[in-house]
């Protein structure tokens, strides 16, 4: 395993198997601070390769490794991984409760001090400019500002790596530029890594800064995001970002 | 029709001057049917929450067993703890049989199926996604089944409400373990069938505005969960 520094999660030979093989990934690096779009028809495996990594469904075969470790068997020992890192699905579930409190909760979670925990989400919500919803009950919230809230509350514990599914998906375009820049902002700002699913490309463009192509259950082709845009290596990836049917 | 009205009149009459033969029975009623409920709740939601967050396939004859029973007539509730609790039965050195307790016995097995199965039911609408979404945010396996609970907890109320429903109604099961001994095991339901056999209608009738005004009641608090469930 070429483990540096720099390298944040590597997987080597993953595979999952339901009744069929659903993701084969012989080799995956993603590196600390980087945003990667993970593009792909759907069923392409994409949202399993991040379940994968979010511990959520361990692979059938194969090795998954954090900062050069394995994933350990150990429950508790994976849940001090997986503290460390948080998702937020394509279908937006914020918990019946106020903006605060869905905020707060992963804090609470880990045990953080009531006063600590104000602070946080205080700042937080200031920071994104949720403040005023801070007392709304989360089900009263619009489809654009309820990711914002889910959003915000998946980095409210300072994760290192960030697994957004399909994050603008059924959004307007304001809200989904608005997202956009929330993401940004914080990549830039917390040096999160960001694993991010889209079935638009264009947004992967946008935003990404390395992009992986996904197709049938494998990775056809990954690299920088300009190179995979203007010059993709398969045929496969050009008809994809070409707006042409992939099966 | 003058017969019913005269009842209702009478019941009325009844009811105003707090009839003190009246407020035994209703405050009997009311004792058993809460304290078997408060038993059935915890019993039934834990169970009901640990087959909800379990996947279908790996409970379904646990979910068959539980739906036949939320569906068991109240005689034959009655019938099982009649012969549990008799003096030949298992447990009838404990010479609970026509007391309260055995009444209580035998809506807990009423009710218990019912708060256990939409417990399930309203657990297993969301809970996985509930679950994923708290582990994925840190939550240990404890915190994120209390969260799933918690969101269900509209559903929760009405499983709650709904086996209360049940049991305050029923006859058959505390007639045949209750024995309807007046001042002792002397319910509503079991008083209004007495009653109306004696032609003493207007006891009966006002038994029956009590009960119909504690329906409407429990009801309204269904639907005001229910309500507050689809507002959030």
């Amino acid at each position: 395993m070429a483990n540096t520094n720099n390298t944040l999660l590597e997987m080597q030979q993953v595979k999952k198997i339901y009744d069929r093989e659903v993701l084969r990934v012989d080799q995956l690096v993603l590196k600390k601070g980087c945003i990667y779009g993970v593009i792909g028809p759907s069923g392409a495996g994409k949202s399993t390769l991040l379940r994968i990594i979010n511990l959520l469904t361990p692979p059938s075969e194969g090795v998954v490794f954090y900062e050069g470790n394995p994933v350990p068997s150990n429950k508790q020992d994976q849940l001090k991984l997986q503290r460390r890192m948080a998702m937020v699905f394509q279908k937006t579930l914020l918990f019946r409760d106020s903006v605060w409190n869905n905020v707060a909760y992963g804090l609470k979670a880990r045990g953080f001090s009531k006063e600590e925990t104000k602070q946080r989400v205080d700042h937080l919500l200031e920071q994104v400019g949720l403040s005023e919803y801070s007392t709304r009950r989360a089900d009263t919230l619009s489809g654009g500002e309820a990711q914002r809230v889910a959003i915000t509350r998946a980095v409210a514990f300072e994760p290192d790596l960030l697994l957004l599914d399909e994050p603008t998906a059924n959004l307007d375009p304001s809200n989904i530029e608005q997202i956009e820049k929330m993401i940004t902002t914080m990549a830039q700002d917390r040096d999160i890594t960001i694993v991010m699913v889209t079935h638009n490309i264009f947004q992967a463009r946008r935003i990404a800064d390395q992009v992986i192509f996904i197709n049938q259950g494998k990775i056809i082709e990954m690299g920088p995001t300009e190179k995979i845009f203007s010059n993709p290596l398969e045929e496969s990836t050009r008809h994809f970002i070409e707006g042409r049917m992939v099966y | 029709m003058s017969r019913l009205l005269e009842g209702v009149i009478e019941a009325f009459r009844l009811i105003l001057a707090f009839d003190p033969a009246l407020i035994e029975i209703v405050l009997l009623s009311l004792r058993v049917s809460i304290t078997a409920i408060i038993i059935s709740t915890l019993i039934g939601v834990p169970l009901g929450a640990l087959l909800g967050l379990r996947s279908e396939r790996k409970t379904r004859l646990i979910n068959k067993i539980v739906f036949t029973f939320m569906g068991m007539p109240p005689v034959v509730a009655g019938l099982i703890v009649y012969l549990v609790l008799s003096r030949q039965g298992p447990l009838g050195v404990l010479g609970i049989l026509y007391t309260p307790s055995a009444m209580i016995i035998a809506q807990v097995f009423l009710a218990a199926p019912i708060v256990t199965g939409l417990t399930m039911v309203g657990i297993r609408a969301k809970g996985s996604e509930v679950e994923e979404t708290a582990r994925s945010l840190g939550a240990n396996p404890a915190l994120a089944a209390w969260t799933v609970i918690k969101e269900a907890r509209y559903a929760l109320l009405g499983a709650i409400v709904s086996g209360f429903s049940r049991v305050v109604a029923e006859v058959g099961a505390v007639m045949i373990v209750g024995g309807n001994i007046e001042g002792r095991t002397r319910v509503m339901t079991t008083a209004i069938t007495l009653e109306t056999r004696k032609g003493n209608f207007e006891l009966a009738i006002g038994l029956g505005i009590i009960l119909l005004l504690l329906a409407f009641i429990v009801n309204s608090i269904l639907y005001n969960i229910q309500k507050g469930g689809k507002n959030g």
